[in-house]
């Protein structure tokens, strides 16, 4: 029963970690960048809902909207000042150095972090926070539903977003073949900086989920960068579903081995699948081919 | 061949130099900051030999620094002579070299850099798992502290770790190395095994992460275990190779001593802030200067020369 309750917990918190991981496969898949300060665009959409909550009370499921508008903002100027300079460089180099970037990045935004709101750790506890829905023996905290559904919402969006709309094919065409897309006369600059500005305002939809679920302080960005990192590997660099299913499954993975190797090793273990999947099948669990 | 020959004549006069200090000055502030150099010095060539000539982005180097730096103080403190104890560091940061790059240097694109960083951080998690208490000098060690011995141990380590990137430099297994970074398939139609090249050069870097860690276990009185596998001893060394120039044996010397005094110029009069102008300097060298001091003293050097020669240098 409590392995039941934990995979209950660990699909809950996974739909995050989906989340997470999907704005930077979209990031990758469209510009071949990889940012690994992703986590720390995350911990921004944290205190972003911590402190509209603290300040203001707005309810942090209210938050997500203009904290993700304010990460997409942010977003956009990473893109302008930093991460579109290295558009010109060969395939090899952009990559190299869109990590290394990243890597800077990281450390700036955990020190500004840091310096504007202290190191300690910040948490949103709303009303609701301690409702449970009862399920038979298993419980479900409400909190922790309401942020699964965002999540599943904001995916599921993305998705219809990026296969039944025109900038959305846009953005999958930019993805698939830059050149071909740019002679079917789609704005392929645009298309940059809107993918690279929507995969931050995901970031900034999960960061305010990761507030109401856990706790935010200025070194949570390396985790989640993992995490969304595992996720984007088991689903296959690229897929928006893939990753939102492989999130489920790390979220149920450390969970059940937190409670069976005890607390301290739950995101260990995640860690190691990682590297199997990497070590065995780097194409994803759930890639063709 | 003047060049190389004054290259070495200016190293062992920097060394000869080097290893007088501590007769000159007993300052211990100025001494254990030129200890640290030489850590640095150490650690950023380390990484500098995969990284810069090899053109692998490691981003769990902290991950052998940190084997390196537990293997040692463990053995040390357990009463081996750290020569011993240093060398078993060594030997636990080459296998851990080997045994990751194996499977990682087989794998393209990003996942090179993101598999590293998963190591680094399940050894970081696991070490403060499983070692939470601080790693304090025994009191019998810490009445018999003393500087000087720990300073010839770092200069040593650092010259050794620059003679073996120099040797590298100038190899034609380092040539090898650098035909693979610059274009795999060309290298490998004339007849350089790419994936040997890079595994060897990891391996090598991992032991010499391995001894600058050793190094540090040596020197350092007491430490969470869970700090050396830190990912800034993965992004210090990244940030010295970077500023002073990647891909060369000058670059990280020039590197560590710029960063260090930058380090001490800063942190005392900004706290936690000077990690952001680190941070951003580093962003600033890879956009705009990616050949760090090196390239830049380069340039400065040759700009009177290439005015005159501009045709030459246009077609080469």
């Amino acid at each position: 029963m409590i392995l039941a309750q934990s995979a209950v917990f660990g699909l809950l918190i996974g739909g995050l970690y989906g989340l997470a991981a999907v704005g930077l496969t979209l990031v990758f898949g469209v510009l071949k960048m990889l940012n690994v300060a992703h986590g720390e665009l995350i911990m921004l959409g944290g205190y972003a809902a911590f402190w509209l909550f603290t300040l203001w009370q707005v309810d942090p499921f209210v938050s997500v909207l203009p904290a993700g508008a304010a990460l997409f903002l942010v977003g956009v100027v990473l893109y302008r000042v930093l991460f579109g300079r290295l558009l010109r460089a060969a395939e090899e180099t952009k990559l190299k150095n869109s990590i290394l970037i990243g890597f800077g990045l990281a450390l700036v935004l955990q020190t500004i972090a840091l310096v504007a709101w202290t190191g300690d750790e910040r948490a949103v506890t709303t009303a609701y926070a301690g409702g449970v829905l009862p399920v038979g023996p298993i419980v479900i905290p409400y909190a922790r539903l309401g942020a699964l559904a965002v999540a599943f919402v904001a995916v599921a969006a993305l998705h219809v977003f990026l296969h039944h709309t025109y900038p959305g094919k846009a953005i999958r065409a930019t993805a698939e073949d830059v050149d071909a897309a740019s002679l079917a006369g789609i704005p392929v600059p645009t298309v940059f900086l809107s993918a690279f500005g929507l995969g931050s305002a995901l970031a900034g939809v999960a960061g305010t989920l990761a507030a109401v679920t856990d706790a935010v302080s200025p070194s949570i960005g390396l985790a989640w960068t993992l995490k969304a990192l595992i996720v984007v590997v088991l689903g296959g660099f690229g897929s928006v579903a893939g990753a939102f299913v492989a999130g489920l499954g790390l979220g149920v993975v450390e969970s059940v081995s937190g409670v069976l190797l005890g607390n301290a090793y739950r995101e260990i273990m995640g860690l190691v699948l990682f590297l199997a999947v990497l070590a065995l099948r780097p194409q994803g669990l759930f890639a063709r081919g | 061949m003047t060049g190389p020959r004054l290259t070495l004549g200016l190293a062992t006069l920097t060394a000869a130099a080097a290893a007088l200090l501590p007769i000159v000055t007993d300052n211990r502030a100025m001494l254990s900051w030129t200890l640290l150099v030489f850590i640095y010095i150490a650690l950023a060539q380390s990484w500098n030999v995969l990284g810069g000539f090899g053109g692998q982005v490691n981003l769990g180097h902290a991950a052998l620094f940190g084997l390196g730096a537990l293997t040692t103080r463990f053995l040390w403190t357990a009463g081996t002579p750290i020569a011993a104890a240093l060398a078993a560091g060594v030997g636990v940061a080459t296998a851990t070299g080997f045994l990751i790059g194996a499977p990682a240097l087989r794998l393209r694109g990003p996942y090179f850099a993101i598999g590293t960083l998963a190591v680094a951080e399940i050894l970081r998690i696991t070490a403060g798992n499983v070692l939470p208490d601080i790693a304090a000098l025994p009191p019998r060690a810490l009445a018999a502290y003393t500087l000087v011995p720990r300073y010839y141990l770092a200069l040593g380590v650092a010259a050794v770790t620059t003679g073996i990137a120099a040797w590298i430099a100038r190899s034609r297994f380092g040539r090898g190395l650098v035909a693979v970074r610059e274009d795999e398939a060309v290298a490998e139609s004339v007849g350089v095994n790419a994936y040997g090249h890079t595994l060897a050069a990891f391996v090598i870097s991992s032991a010499l992460a391995g001894a600058a860690g050793g190094v540090f276990a040596y020197y350092h009185v007491g430490f969470y275990p869970s700090f050396v596998f830190s990912p800034l001893w993965t992004f210090d060394p990244l940030l010295i190779v970077y500023l002073g120039g990647v891909g060369t044996v000058t670059g990280p010397i020039a590197g560590a001593v710029v960063f260090l005094a930058l380090r001490e110029a800063l942190a005392l009069r900004l706290g936690e802030l000077h990690l952001l102008i680190f941070g951003a300097l580093f962003i600033a060298i890879v956009i705009a200067l990616p050949g760090g001091i090196v390239q830049a003293v380069r340039d400065l050097l040759d700009r009177p020369r290439s005015v005159h020669s501009t045709e030459v240098t246009s077609t080469t």
